[in-house]
């Protein structure tokens, strides 16, 4: 019964949810709606499990590992920092305390991590993008024009190198995308078909 | 004795390909510092992507409503903020009436801080020119929920003013009600808008997406699933170009050029090295190739 109640509910929640979107009738709807309180329910109720499992992970690795005190610290402190000046009315009105941690805090924090990424690029480009073989030889040449477009060339080099990466974005890399896009879905149909029907039950914990 | 022999034989392809990192890392960011330094402009074409997008806001008529998506989180603002500026400061302009939603956990005081500013600067009043309605999570549920009714997933807007007393949107239900989404994503939300907003709702539908991105939404651009596609900042740069005014994308145009510069350098320096390694090894028969 243990994996047959779950395959139970997943089968006829999964099929009405299915039949659901393509019926466009108010009962359909006022199903659809009951279902979408349903999954936030759901949702809230794993929120708890989450912070706990955060906060918990982090005094464990704090306390075991000298090294990792400093960070379980920041960690701790951020969290607390935002609910608490979250938590009184109108922190959400610009210029209240907890709007200033997210814009001077937050805001520059995550944009400087972001950022980051280009000095790796740079470094992959350099020690990784080398023309090895004809395919990494023609991906190499496609990406220099690609990347060409944005550093001002005089005419008519300008108007051939805009030409041809609109060539290149609307032929062969749509060709690819869609091919890719295809596949994603006739994959992930099968994939759903198989949990609707209890063949794939990885989703309870088995292989 | 053999290693000094061999350091001694290291040629100057060997040297290049071998370089520390740092010195790329260095060289780039004296690259990112050079506009601040040395300010000049970049000319910037017009692509047709980006003018339909600019088309679609210009032709909105005063009291016409148009769903914004700020889907997006602080990480990715630097590409995305001036194209959302520009679009909002034009449909403000033209008398258009917004709803504004963000799907992105931490957009909603970026989203927040944005709107006030720009409709503070055209004059626009909220609750009657335009609506914030927050965030909520599962976009995809989310989508589909709005277009069943707004109110289902956003009882209450941003600041929890019931929707049902805000004066805007007495008239506003769904997806029918509005001209289009124009959503403006940093992640796979931009999906869940063709999927659901406009595969199922048939909504008509813009994107602003990043860079790296920009080549993922070709495919629906062509399908005719979306109208139009504001591509990174070099599409933000082009809108701003169209809307005459110049924002954080046009002056953000030289950073990106001289990046874009050292990387290609970068990609030809290295290539060079490598082929001529590669040629020095064939001549001393190390490659049979």
């Amino acid at each position: 019964m243990k994996r047959q109640i779950p395959i139970a509910l997943v089968f006829v929640a999964g099929l009405l949810l299915v039949i659901q979107f393509f019926v466009p009738h108010p009962a359909s709807e006022f199903f659809f709606t009951f279902a979408t309180d349903w999954i936030i329910v759901i949702g809230i109720l794993a929120l708890p499990i989450g912070i706990f499992s955060l906060l918990r992970n982090t005094y464990m690795k704090g306390r075991s590992d000298s090294k990792e005190r400093i960070y379980s610290i920041a960690t701790f402190a951020g969290f607390f920092l935002m609910v608490v000046s979250g938590l009184p009315s109108g922190s959400r009105e610009a210029g209240s305390l907890h709007m200033k941690f997210f814009q001077n805090l937050l805001v520059p924090a995550q944009a400087t991590l972001f950022s980051m990424l280009a000095f790796y690029i740079a470094s992959a480009a350099y020690r990784a993008f080398r023309m090895r073989t004809l395919l990494a030889g023609v991906l190499l040449i496609t990406a220099f024009v690609v990347m060409l477009r944005l550093i001002p060339l005089p005419e008519p080099l300008s108007t051939w190198n805009s030409e041809l990466v609109r060539w290149i974005l609307a032929v062969p890399n749509m060709a690819a995308k869609r091919a890719i896009i295809i596949g994603v879905a006739l994959g992930a149909i099968t994939y759903s078909m198989k949990i609707l029907l209890g063949i794939e039950t990885a989703y309870m914990g088995r292989d | 004795m053999a290693n000094g022999a061999r350091a001694e034989e290291r040629r100057w392809y060997d040297r290049l390909l071998v370089v520390d990192r740092r010195w790329i890392y260095l060289i780039l960011a004296l690259a990112v510092i050079l506009p601040a330094i040395v300010p000049f402009d970049v000319s910037t074409g017009i692509s047709t992507e980006v003018r339909r997008v600019y088309g679609f806001v210009d032709d909105l008529k005063p009291g016409e409503v148009v769903h914004i998506a700020i889907d997006y989180d602080p990480s990715t603002l630097a590409e995305l903020h001036p194209m959302t500026e520009a679009i909002l400061r034009q449909a403000f302009n033209r008398g258009a009436r917004l709803i504004f939603t963000t799907l992105s956990q931490f957009g909603p005081a970026m989203a927040e801080e944005m709107i006030t500013r720009v409709a503070a600067e055209t004059g626009k009043k909220r609750g009657v020119d335009y609506t914030f309605l927050g965030y909520k999570p599962y976009p995809g549920i989310t989508i589909l929920a709005m277009g069943s009714n707004y109110r289902v997933p956003f009882p209450t807007d941003y600041y929890g003013t019931p929707v049902d007393s805000i004066p805007m949107m007495r008239d506003i239900h769904n997806f029918r009600n509005v001209k289009g989404v124009i959503a403006l994503a940093g992640g796979n939300v931009a999906d869940f808008w063709i999927q659901y907003g406009n595969a199922k709702y048939g909504v008509p539908l813009g994107l602003g997406v990043t860079g790296v991105m920009a080549s993922d939404y070709y495919p629906y651009l062509q399908s005719g699933q979306i109208f139009g596609l504001i591509p990174g900042m070099k599409g933000a740069a082009e809108y701003e170009l169209l809307a005459k005014r110049q924002g954080q994308g046009s002056r953000g145009m030289p950073y990106q050029m001289t990046t874009h510069l050292v990387i290609l350098v970068f990609m030809v320096i290295t290539n060079i090295a490598y082929l001529a390694q590669r040629a020095a090894r064939k001549r001393a028969g190390e490659v049979r190739r």
